[in-house]
C-alpha cells in the first residue's frame, strides 16, 4: 500500500502517493503538466525544463521533484505559461524545424506543444544552424537539425546487456547524438524502430519508412497533447 | 531607331512574368520575349534529404497543383524502391493515386476555366477590367460561378480523402499509398446531397462544354484565330494510344499529326529531350534533340494531349474528343484558345474516371505498398493540369537524394508561350505607336491560355496588374502605362 498525502495544484486539492514525482501525481489527478524529455518508467532527467512549476513559490522541474505533504504547486499561471512558451520558442529557433516535410509531423511532441501553447512566431531570432544529415548508419538517419538533446534515446535504447546504444559526441553547442560505434552491431531493427518512436521530434528516422501513417490519423491529429490526461474534448487546443 | 516595350505584372514577386516587345520606328515588331522566374531552388533543397521525403517536400513548389509534384516524385521513388513504374503498383496503390490525380485535374481545370478563362470569354478581351473577373462572372452569370466553386470543392474533397489534406498531403509514398477509402467516404462522393455528388459533377462538366461550344459558334474569331501557330505537341499516352493523365509512354506529334517521338519509355527521357539555356531568361527551353533547338520545341498541356492521343477511354469524353477532332479535320489543333476546349474535355474525362474508380472495390481494400530491389535512379512523369511534368532523382547508397532535375509544365511550354505572345503582338501591335488596354489584355489572354503558374496568370480578384514601359533603341524610357 502506498502512503497517500495531500498536495495542492493550481488551487485544487489533490491526493498523491508519497515518493511520486509531481508530473505523475498531477496526471493521476487529471492535471496535465507538459513534458518533453521525460518518459514514464525511466529515471527523469530534467533536461528540457518544460515541466517547470512553482513549488511553494520556487521554480522546480516537476519531472524530478517528488511530492511532499502540503506542497502547494502552481502550474498553469500566466507566468509559467509564458516561460514554457519561451522554452518551446528557443528550441524552435535553435534548430531547423520544418514541420511540413517532417515525418514526425502530427506525432512530434515539440510541434504538439507549440500548438498547445499557441506559438505563432518566436520572439527570438532564428539561428539557422548549419547541420548535416547523418545517413551513414545502415538502419537509421539522424537529422541533427531536429535534435533537441533530450537524451531520451541515450536513456531508453539499450542492448541486451543494458549498455547504451546512443551517446553524445562533441561539446557545447556542437554536441550531437551518435550511435556508439562499439554498440553498433547490437543495434537491431526493433531497437531502431523504438528509437524513432521515443525520439520526441523527427531526429531519428528509420530508413525507408516514411509517411506510412496518413495525415489526419496521427496521434496529435486525433487528440491534442495533454487532452488525454485532462480528459477534455478535442476542441480544447490552447492554454491561452 | 528601335523601341522596347516592357509589360510587367507586378502583383506577386515569385513566379511573376514580364513581357518585352521590341519595335522599330515604323512600329514593326522586331522581337518579343516572355520572362518567367523559375523554381530551380527545389532541386537544391532536396539534395541530402532522405528519398522518401521528396514527394512531401517538392509539392511545396506549388499551392495550386501540389498533387502533380507529389505524384511525379512518388512515381520516381517507386522506381527507386523497386516497385517499377506506374503499372507496377498494387491495384489499390495505383487506383488511389489515380483518384487523387483526377480529383486534382478536376479542381485545377475547373478553377482555370471558371475563374480565370470564363471572364475573358464572357466579357471579351476589350472589356473593362473591373467586370472582366470572377466577381463579374458571379454577378452576371451566377450559375456558372457557383458551378465553378462547387466543382473545385468536389475535386479538393477527393484530394483530401486520398492524400489526407486538401493541400500538401502525404498520401503517395514510395511504392504505393498510405490509405484506402472507407465505404462511408465513397458514399459521400457517389451519393452526396445535391450538388456534391459525382453524377452532378459529370453533368456540370457537360454543361460547361455546351456553354463553350455555343460560345465558340458565335465567336470563331476569338477561339480559332487568336494566337494560332504551328507547333509540335508532347504528352504521355497509354500504351494503346488512349489519353492517360497518370501514366504511359512519351509521344510527340508534329503540327500535322505525324508521330515524331514514338511512344518511348520516359525513364530515358534525357535521350530524347534537352534543355537550352538562354541568357535573357531564368527558365530553360526544352526541345526534342533529334529536331534541334529551332524545330524541336513542343507544346504540352490539355491541347497537346488531345493532339497526341488516339482516343479517350471514357464514353462521354470520347464523344467530345471525336467532335473536337472532326472540327480540326483529324489534324492536331494549333490554336491556342482550343486549349480551353481541350481542358473542358479533360474535366469531363476526369469526372468519368473518378466515378469509375469510386465504384471500384479495390480502392477500399487490398495491399497498399509494394517494394522490390532498390535502384539508385528513378524518373517519374505525370500529366499535370498544365502539361507533362518531369521529376528525375539519383539516390546514394545511404538513401539520400544526390541529384534532382525537374522539368515543370510551364518550362515545357516556354517556347510556345513566347510564340503565342509574339503572334498576338504581331496582330495587335504592328504599326501602332500607343499601347491600348485591349493590347495589354490580348497579351494577358494569350499567356493565360497556357495556364502558367497562377501567380502570373491570375485575375481572380481583378485584372492582372501590368506595367508597360516603352523604350527607344537608346534604352530611354519614352512612355509608361500601368493598369
Ligand atoms: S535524437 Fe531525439 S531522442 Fe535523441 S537526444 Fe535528440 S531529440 Fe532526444
Amino acid at each position: 500500500m502506498y502512503q497517500t498525502i495531500k498536495i495542492i495544484i493550481d488551487g485544487k486539492e489533490c491526493i498523491a502517493k508519497k515518493g511520486q514525482y509531481i508530473v505523475e501525481a498531477a496526471k493521476e489527478n487529471n492535471i496535465y503538466i507538459p513534458t518533453l524529455c521525460n518518459i514514464e518508467g525511466v529515471k527523469p532527467k530534467g533536461a528540457c525544463r518544460i515541466c517547470t512549476v512553482k513549488v511553494n513559490g520556487r521554480l522546480m522541474t516537476a519531472c524530478t521533484t517528488p511530492v511532499a505533504e502540503g506542497m502547494s504547486i502552481e502550474s498553469e499561471s500566466a507566468e509559467l505559461t509564458d516561460l514554457r512558451r519561451s522554452i518551446i520558442e528557443l528550441l524552435f529557433v535553435e534548430g531547423n524545424h520544418f514541420c511540413p516535410a517532417c515525418e514526425k509531423s502530427g506525432e512530434c511532441i515539440l510541434q504538439a506543444l507549440a500548438y498547445r501553447y499557441s506559438v505563432m512566431a518566436p520572439r527570438f531570432p532564428f539561428m539557422f544552424p548549419i547541420r548535416e544529415l547523418d545517413a551513414s548508419n545502415p538502419k537509421i538517419i539522424k537529422d541533427h537539425n531536429r535534435c533537441v538533446l533530450c537524451k531520451r534515446c541515450i536513456r531508453v535504447i539499450k542492448d541486451d546487456e543494458g549498455k547504451n546504444i546512443f551517446a553524445f559526441k562533441k561539446r557545447g553547442h556542437k554536441v550531437e547524438i551518435i550511435v556508439d560505434p562499439e554498440s553498433a552491431d547490437k543495434f537491431t531493427d526493433e531497437l531502431a524502430e523504438k528509437a524513432m518512436e521515443i525520439c520526441p521530434v523527427g531526429a531519428i528516422l528509420v530508413k525507408g519508412k516514411g509517411f506510412k501513417k496518413p495525415i489526419g490519423q496521427r496521434k496529435y491529429d486525433l487528440m491534442p497533447i495533454g487532452s488525454d490526461i485532462e480528459k477534455v474534448s478535442k476542441s480544447k487546443k490552447a492554454v491561452l | 531607331m528601335g523601341q522596347k516595350i516592357t509589360i510587367e505584372p507586378v502583383t506577386r514577386v515569385e513566379g511573376h512574368g514580364k513581357v518585352t516587345i521590341h519595335i522599330d520606328n515604323n512600329g514593326n515588331i522586331l522581337q518579343t520575349r516572355l520572362h518567367i522566374v523559375e523554381f530551380r531552388g527545389f532541386e537544391r533543397f532536396v539534395q541530402g534529404r532522405p528519398y522518401w521525403e521528396a514527394p512531401v517536400l517538392v509539392q511545396r513548389l506549388c499551392g495550386i497543383c501540389p498533387v502533380s509534384h507529389h505524384l511525379a516524385a512518388a512515381k520516381a521513388m517507386d522506381v527507386i524502391v523497386g516497385a517499377g513504374t506506374g503499372d507496377g503498383l498494387t491495384p489499390t496503390g495505383e487506383k488511389m493515386r489515380r483518384l487523387m490525380h483526377y480529383g486534382q485535374m478536376f479542381q485545377s481545370h475547373s478553377l482555370h476555366f471558371f475563374h480565370l478563362a470564363s471572364p475573358d470569354l464572357l466579357f471579351g478581351v476589350n472589356a473593362d477590367p473591373s467586370i472582366r473577373n470572377v466577381i463579374g462572372v458571379a454577378l452576371e452569370h451566377q450559375d456558372l460561378a457557383v458551378q465553378g466553386v462547387m466543382m473545385r470543392k468536389f475535386g479538393q474533397e477527393i484530394i483530401q480523402a486520398t492524400a489526407g489534406k486538401k493541400i500538401h498531403g502525404t498520401g503517395a509514398i514510395p511504392g504505393g499509398i498510405n490509405k484506402s477509402l472507407t465505404q462511408k467516404e465513397v458514399d459521400t462522393f457517389l451519393k452526396g446531397n445535391d450538388p456534391m455528388n459525382i453524377d452532378k459533377m459529370i453533368s456540370w462538366s457537360q454543361d460547361a462544354l455546351t456553354f463553350f461550344k455555343d460560345y465558340h459558334s458565335n465567336h470563331k474569331e476569338i477561339i480559332d484565330d487568336f494566337a494560332e501557330f504551328p507547333s509540335n505537341h508532347l504528352s504521355l499516352v497509354r500504351k494503346d494510344g488512349a489519353l492517360d493523365l497518370y501514366h504511359g509512354v512519351l509521344r510527340a506529334v508534329d503540327s500535322e499529326g505525324k508521330i515524331i517521338l514514338h511512344d518511348v519509355d520516359y525513364q530515358e527521357y534525357y535521350k530524347y529531350i534537352e534543355e537550352e539555356v538562354r541568357s535573357w531568361s531564368y527558365m530553360k527551353f526544352p526541345y526534342l534533340k533529334e529536331f534541334g533547338k529551332d524545330n524541336g520545341w513542343y507544346t504540352v498541356g490539355p491541347l497537346a494531349r488531345m493532339n497526341t492521343a488516339d482516343f479517350i477511354d471514357t464514353p462521354l469524353a470520347q464523344k467530345e474528343f471525336e467532335s473536337f477532332k472532326a472540327y480540326n479535320y483529324g489534324k492536331p489543333s494549333n490554336k491556342s484558345m482550343h486549349m480551353h476546349w481541350a481542358r473542358l474535355i479533360e474535366i469531363l474525362h476526369s469526372a468519368e474516371k473518378m466515378k469509375e474508380l469510386l465504384l471500384d472495390p479495390d480502392i477500399q481494400k487490398g495491399e497498399l505498398v509494394i517494394k522490390g530491389n532498390k535502384k539508385s535512379e528513378g524518373v517519374g512523369l505525370i500529366e499535370a493540369p498544365r502539361g507533362t511534368l518531369f521529376h528525375h532523382y539519383k539516390v546514394n547508397s545511404n538513401d539520400q537524394i544526390e541529384m534532382a532535375n525537374l522539368i515543370v509544365s510551364t518550362t515545357n511550354n516556354n517556347q510556345p508561350m513566347n510564340n503565342a505572345v509574339n503572334q498576338v503582338a504581331q496582330n495587335v501591335m504592328t504599326g501602332q505607336s500607343i499601347i491600348t488596354e485591349g493590347m495589354m489584355n490580348a497579351v494577358e489572354v494569350a499567356i493565360r491560355a497556357y495556364d502558367p503558374c497562377l501567380s502570373c496568370a491570375t485575375h481572380a480578384l481583378g485584372q492582372m496588374p501590368l506595367e508597360i514601359s516603352l523604350y527607344n533603341s537608346n534604352n530611354e524610357l519614352i512612355d509608361r502605362k500601368i493598369k
